[in-house]
């Protein structure tokens, strides 16, 4: 058989998403990224928003999330993406407008306006990577590192008296009036996968319908960060990572 | 006629009149004394039910700032305004907005520092907003207004000016032009821009990606140094441009002047009671008032150098824009600086003293 015989619109069963752009990324291998990168432009397409979309790209691993997907983008500082997509969305209202944020950027140096953007119940949704270092610089500790975990700014192992304990905002954000939606998903599996996505669509349709804001934390690995094979450090993610980090809704107004 | 009116108004009320006036779609501010009323009567207007303009109380300056480069970026006529402190908590987000060429206007109605300082009126922001108190190579178009009519027809200018180069406009006030009631004659009511206008004006801004064009991106990354060099230069170049066509100032009594005043904003009002005490006495002295701080008249006070015996520099700081008049005459001639610190306004009586000691 030909190769063009295969090539027919009848024996597609899997393509890449149109908004996902042609380019190498720059994530390692195995990193949590590519996979709700991939998520947010099958949504995005899905719901016919290619051009009603404004994404706000943090600084951390994802900053140059603008160059993989094909939407409008605005990158801000460290930590500010909430307050960025607060204007955008108040100003646009009928735009769909989401944050795009890790551990380090949304609950350290932005907790202020996570907090603040979240508790206004703007239209927005927080998309949270949760992989517990920072990954861009190297591997530091992050407000979400376990305790005990190595970090190249807690070698030793993160100690209590030291550095206090890991944050879980989200718990946080789900005690907010301003909130509909808080849920903590993650990829490392097909199933993982297919929640994570419902999960997204529906923060994302909260957004477009005036909700109120929605967060979905996606905990993640970071193999390079943990230095872990990608098959390790899904293993680690799920027997250490979870029972801290418990996967699942917070907080669901959104049918009341 | 109703748009000639003249109204009795305070310096922070006048720009929130002439913010709502000026087609401005969002202001984004967190109160500090002494610019409140700015965001008080902004919040008093409602102009959401009027022109739909969007007023904002943020969590801090930090987030004000960044709130003004999401709504720049997506193509609005965005502001806010602050004092020192809280100016100083902007500056990173300054520098983000002058990095991503961001048309913008912040005000700072300033007091006196440093640290928490005092409320009271102060100039002593000279420095951080002309030479950038943020980081990296970058410029600011800085209007100093010295009345309350000024606050409000800057506000216009400001927006002009930003969007006609793709850069954050300031304009530095201070405590007594912000506090101060005055008659003012507000600007014309304009129509804030529709969805197409703002597509066709900035065409770059990131309000989602119609089919026919590639993603407009808002950043100020690059990280590769020969590219992050061009888009320097090409800034650079901006800049040239900007000092080249957009200085402003104004010429008081200078035709026949044996010494001038260099001032700027609320002291460039004492300099004029002290230079007509000081006529009074016989001592020709006329003012030139930098109303662009920067772009800084540099020509206009070059050409002083050659035409007075000497330079006063009358500022309500330790001594900053002093610098840039040095410069400019190449210290061919004498400039000195007189000024109070502290919060304390100097009194014209002070200004001839210190105008004969300069003698």
């Amino acid at each position: 058989m030909d190769i063009k015989e295969i090539i027919q619109p009848e024996n597609m069963v899997y393509h890449k998403p149109d908004l996902l752009n042609d380019v190498p990324m720059h994530y390692c291998p195995g990193c949590s990224h590519g996979v709700v990168h991939k998520l947010v432009s099958e949504i995005v397409a899905e719901m016919g928003m290619n051009e009603k979309t404004v994404g706000v790209s943090p600084v951390g691993c994802a900053v140059f999330a603008y160059k993989y997907i094909d939407i409008d983008w605005e990158e801000a500082a460290h930590g500010r993406a909430p307050a960025v997509a607060t204007a955008i969305k108040r100003l646009w209202p009928d735009r769909l407008v989401f944050t795009y944020q890790g551990d380090g950027d949304l609950a350290c140096i932005g907790t202020a306006e996570s907090i603040h953007a979240l508790n206004r119940g703007e239209n927005i949704t927080i998309i949270f990577i949760n992989n517990a270092i920072y990954g861009m610089t190297g591997g530091q500790m992050a407000p979400t590192t376990l305790m005990g975990m190595k970090t190249a700014t807690c070698p030793y192992g993160r100690d209590a008296k030291l550095h206090g304990y890991p944050l879980k905002i989200t718990e946080l954000a789900a005690n907010l009036e301003g909130t509909c939606y808080v849920t903590r998903q993650s990829v490392h599996t097909v199933g993982a996968i297919n929640k994570t996505k419902k999960a997204l669509r529906k923060a994302f349709e909260n957004s477009m319908q005036g909700k109120g804001s929605s967060l979905v934390e996606i905990v993640s690995t970071c193999n390079s960060g943990w230095k872990m094979s990608p098959e390790k450090a899904n293993k680690w993610m799920e027997e250490n990572m979870f029972p801290y980090y418990q996967l699942g809704d917070l907080k669901d107004t959104t049918n009341q | 006629m109703a748009d000639q009116e003249i109204t009795l108004m305070k310096g922070n009320e006048a720009i929130a009149h002439a913010a709502i006036r000026c087609g401005c779609d969002g202001y984004f501010g967190y109160p500090i004394t002494p610019q409140s009323e700015v965001l008080e009567t902004l919040a008093e207007q409602k102009p959401w039910e009027t022109t739909g303009m969007v007023v904002l109380q943020a969590e801090s300056e930090v987030s004000s700032i960044n709130m003004v480069y999401g709504g720049a970026g997506c193509g609005k006529k965005v502001m806010t305004s602050s004092s020192s402190p809280g100016v100083s908590l902007m500056q990173e987000g300054m520098s983000y907005l002058a990095g991503a060429e961001l048309p913008c206007l912040v005000v700072n109605v300033s007091r006196g520092g440093p640290g928490l300082g005092t409320i009271q009126p102060s100039q002593a922001d000279y420095f951080q907003s002309c030479k950038g108190g943020g980081h990296g190579d970058y410029r600011l178009i800085v209007l100093a207004p010295s009345s309350v009519q000024e606050m409000a027809d800057f506000v216009d200018l400001s927006f002009e000016l930003a969007f006609k180069y793709r850069n954050p406009a300031m304009i530095l006030s201070d405590g007594v032009i912000g506090q101060m009631m005055e008659k003012v004659v507000l600007p014309p009511f304009k129509p804030r821009r529709t969805e197409e206008q703002i597509k066709k004006e900035a065409p770059w801004a990131a309000l989602g990606r119609d089919k026919n064009r590639k993603p407009n991106i808002i950043t100020s990354l690059e990280l590769d140094p020969s590219v992050m060099e061009d888009i320097n230069i090409r800034l650079q170049k901006k800049y040239a441009q900007i000092q080249e066509n957009e200085v402003r100032y104004e010429e008081y009594m200078l035709e026949d002047a044996d010494y001038a005043i260099v001032a700027f904003g609320s002291a460039a009002r004492i300099a004029k009671k002290a230079i007509e005490l000081a006529r009074g006495e016989g001592i020709k002295v006329g003012l030139l008032r930098p109303i662009t701080l920067w772009p800084f008249p540099i020509k206009q006070v070059a050409a002083l150098k050659d035409k007075v015996k000497g330079i006063l520099s009358l500022e309500i700081n330790a001594g900053q824009m002093v610098e840039d008049i040095r410069l400019a005459v190449e210290c061919k001639i004498p400039v000195a600086h007189y000024g109070r610190l502290g919060g304390i306004i100097p009194a014209p009586d002070e200004v001839v003293d210190a105008l004969k000691k300069m003698m």
